[in-house]
């Protein structure tokens, strides 16, 4: 490495010095700023689900944060049980019973609900899917998405002019 | 590019090169298998009773995705079972090679070589998975007639026939093995070059002369050419992640094709496995039946059809790109190593779900293998629900996020421009975006 090459090679890593720490702050930004749910008036809701082997009907389900949500559990065929992860909200029908639960949907975001009674061969992939609110992380992941190929980019841009530049 | 050579340690390469170690791992390992077979012939229906299912498709299928693939490469294949026999009888003796050895030692045929027989029992695999993966009976079945296969193969045809050509799981390992970090290189070319006896490409159950080796996609880790080279000519080597993904390197198209039906199993499995989509679950399940037909139908033409028709339109736009021209062929083997990245990380993301939520099956069934109500170890018995927390779905949108950085910083790498490297990125972000949806939205 000659002289004249020193100094735009130090150039170069005290940018990578400095873009590294950023593109990880921007990274936990991404991940971690709280970001406001849209205001809407909790509200008491009943949703019925069907249970039989392997399948909840709804399997999805819409509420607002702050709902009071109460599910009406019946199971077509054998028994089945329904597990909110992490609601603590466990149900258990025997076939043709209804039960009943209730909880307020105070965390927001996407939750499987899954039986919770060993009903057969399939019965660890019996799943529903539950939404509070609007599911930010996935515009999150989408985000960081975008954020992987844009640093991706810079690092390649990095590393090509250090190596231009003979940094080791 | 920086590499830490193990041979280097003189305690570590007498390991290495001691056959023991690798035996009694492999003894483990066999006697495991036969266990698991036993179990899912003789133990409970229930498959999430059942030790075969449980640490075949739960601890097993687990560690190879996310400990001996990501840390080892190929290394699984140095302690697999299945090829056990074949190659006790090929080589003639248990630990050291014998006198006696049995088998045609015909040679494999050219027109069937490549990973495309792999990547069609990849599919198989997907076609059944609801069944594969939940009926115990069934994974014995399959396991029994793998190692049959395995063992019927190598006593036609010579070396690890079974695992080069016609192993799914080989081919998802050695697939993803190119991006592991660990590696099986000469030391100086130049000795190898000089040496005419090619001891180590005998003595090689994959068939590979180290000095050509340029991508671990292949090199099973058994480390037999460690052991014969009388030049200790062979390292092996640490190296960072990703090392054989260059534009140098040399790849083809059964490559592509074998990337590309890992990319769509692991949309499908994704779909089966963590989606809430009922009429899904069942109609892989309910084989034969109509629905099943439709879904293999829809499968079939997702894998066969429509991400390789999109895959080859980014590479083709791609190529036009480019200042230097191709064929699409060329073309299409040389950016399937942006499947390797995209494919590996998308598979450990769905694993990391799997994994977390259904490992509370694992304790009951160390203590009641058989599902017969057993508690030999005092552990817990009943299985939990298993819950996906949010530090899960975190975790499984950084290892994504993680694969797009990756998967664009290889497009780029063997892309003439930014501009080339634009279609392939395209591909990866919806395929990203996908996945993304499939697990976390």
């Amino acid at each position: 490495m000659d002289a004249n090459s020193s100094h735009p090679a130090k150039v170069a890593r005290s940018k990578l010095w400095f873009y590294g720490p950023v593109f990880v702050v921007i990274v936990l930004l991404i991940l971690l700023v709280p970001l406001p749910q849209a205001a809407s008036t909790p509200t008491d809701r009943t949703i019925r689900i069907e249970a039989s082997r392997f399948q909840f009907v709804p399997g999805e389900i819409h509420v607002n944060p702050g709902d009071k949500v109460t599910v009406e559990l019946i199971s077509q065929d054998v028994v089945h049980g329904l597990s909110l992860d992490n609601y603590n909200f466990n149900l258990q029908a025997e076939p043709g019973q209804i039960v009943t639960g209730t909880f307020i949907a105070n965390q927001s975001g996407v939750f499987r609900f899954r039986c919770s009674f060993t009903c057969g061969n399939l019965h660890p992939f019996m799943i529903g899917k539950l939404t509070v609110g609007s599911n930010y992380l996935l515009i999150r992941g989408i985000a960081l998405a975008g954020l992987a190929v844009a640093g991706a980019f810079l690092s390649m841009w990095f590393s090509t002019t250090r190596h231009s530049q003979g940094v080791r | 590019m920086t590499r830490l050579d193990l041979t280097r340690f003189p305690k570590m390469n007498a390991a290495l090169k001691n056959r023991w170690p690798q035996f009694l791992l492999r003894a483990v390992t066999l006697a495991g298998f036969t266990f698991t077979i036993l179990a899912g012939l003789m133990g409970s229906v229930v498959g999430s009773h059942n030790f075969a299912i449980i640490f075949v498709w739960i601890a097993w299928w687990t560690a190879l995705k996310l400990f001996f693939i990501p840390f080892g490469g190929r290394s699984w294949c140095s302690i697999c079972p299945i090829p056990m026999a074949g190659e006790w009888l090929q080589r003639g003796g248990i630990l050291e090679p014998g006198k006696k050895k049995v088998g045609s030692g015909k040679r494999w045929p050219r027109f069937l070589r490549g990973n495309w027989l792999q990547a069609f029992g990849f599919l198989l695999i997907g076609l059944f998975s609801a069944v594969t993966l939940t009926s115990s009976k069934i994974t014995a079945i399959v396991l029994l007639a793998i190692i049959l296969l395995s063992l019927v193969l190598s006593l036609i045809f010579e070396r690890r026939a079974f695992c080069s050509y016609l192993c799914p799981i080989g081919g998802f390992t050695g697939l993803y093995a190119q991006a592991g970090p660990v590696e099986v290189r000469v030391k100086e070319a130049e000795v190898c070059a000089a040496h005419s006896e090619k001891l180590c490409y005998d003595a090689c159950p994959w068939g590979q002369y180290p000095l050509a080796l340029k991508s671990s996609a292949n090199c099973g880790l058994c480390m037999e050419c460690l052991r014969v080279c009388p030049k200790d000519n062979i390292a092996v080597n640490l190296r960072p992640w990703g090392s054989d993904l260059q534009a140098d390197t040399r790849h083809n198209l059964s490559e592509a094709f074998l990337g590309l039906v890992m990319l769509a199993s692991a949309l499908v499995d994704s779909a089966i496995f963590s989606g809430p989509w009922g009429n899904l679950k069942m109609a892989a399940y309910t084989i034969g039946s109509r629905e099943w037909f439709l879904f293999a139908g829809i499968f079939m033409v997702s894998a066969l059809i429509l991400l390789p028709g999109f895959y080859a339109l980014c590479v083709s736009w791609a190529n036009k790109l480019g200042q230097k021209k191709r064929t699409l062929q060329q073309a299409l083997a040389r950016y399937s190593q942006v499947l390797v990245p995209l494919g590996l990380m998308a598979w450990i993301a769905f694993t990391i779900s799997f994994a977390f939520v259904k490992f509370s099956y694992v304790l009951p069934v160390i203590s009641d293998p058989l599902g017969w109500g057993w508690n030999l170890l005092g552990l817990q018995t009943k299985v939990g629900v298993g819950q996906s927390s949010a530090f899960v779905q975190i975790l499984q949108v950084i290892v994504l996020a993680a694969g797009l950085f990756w998967t664009t910083q290889v497009t780029r790498r063997i892309s003439g421009s930014n501009r080339q490297s634009i279609p392939l990125i395209l591909f990866s972000s919806v395929f990203t975006l996908g996945m993304l949806w499939l697990l976390i939205g």
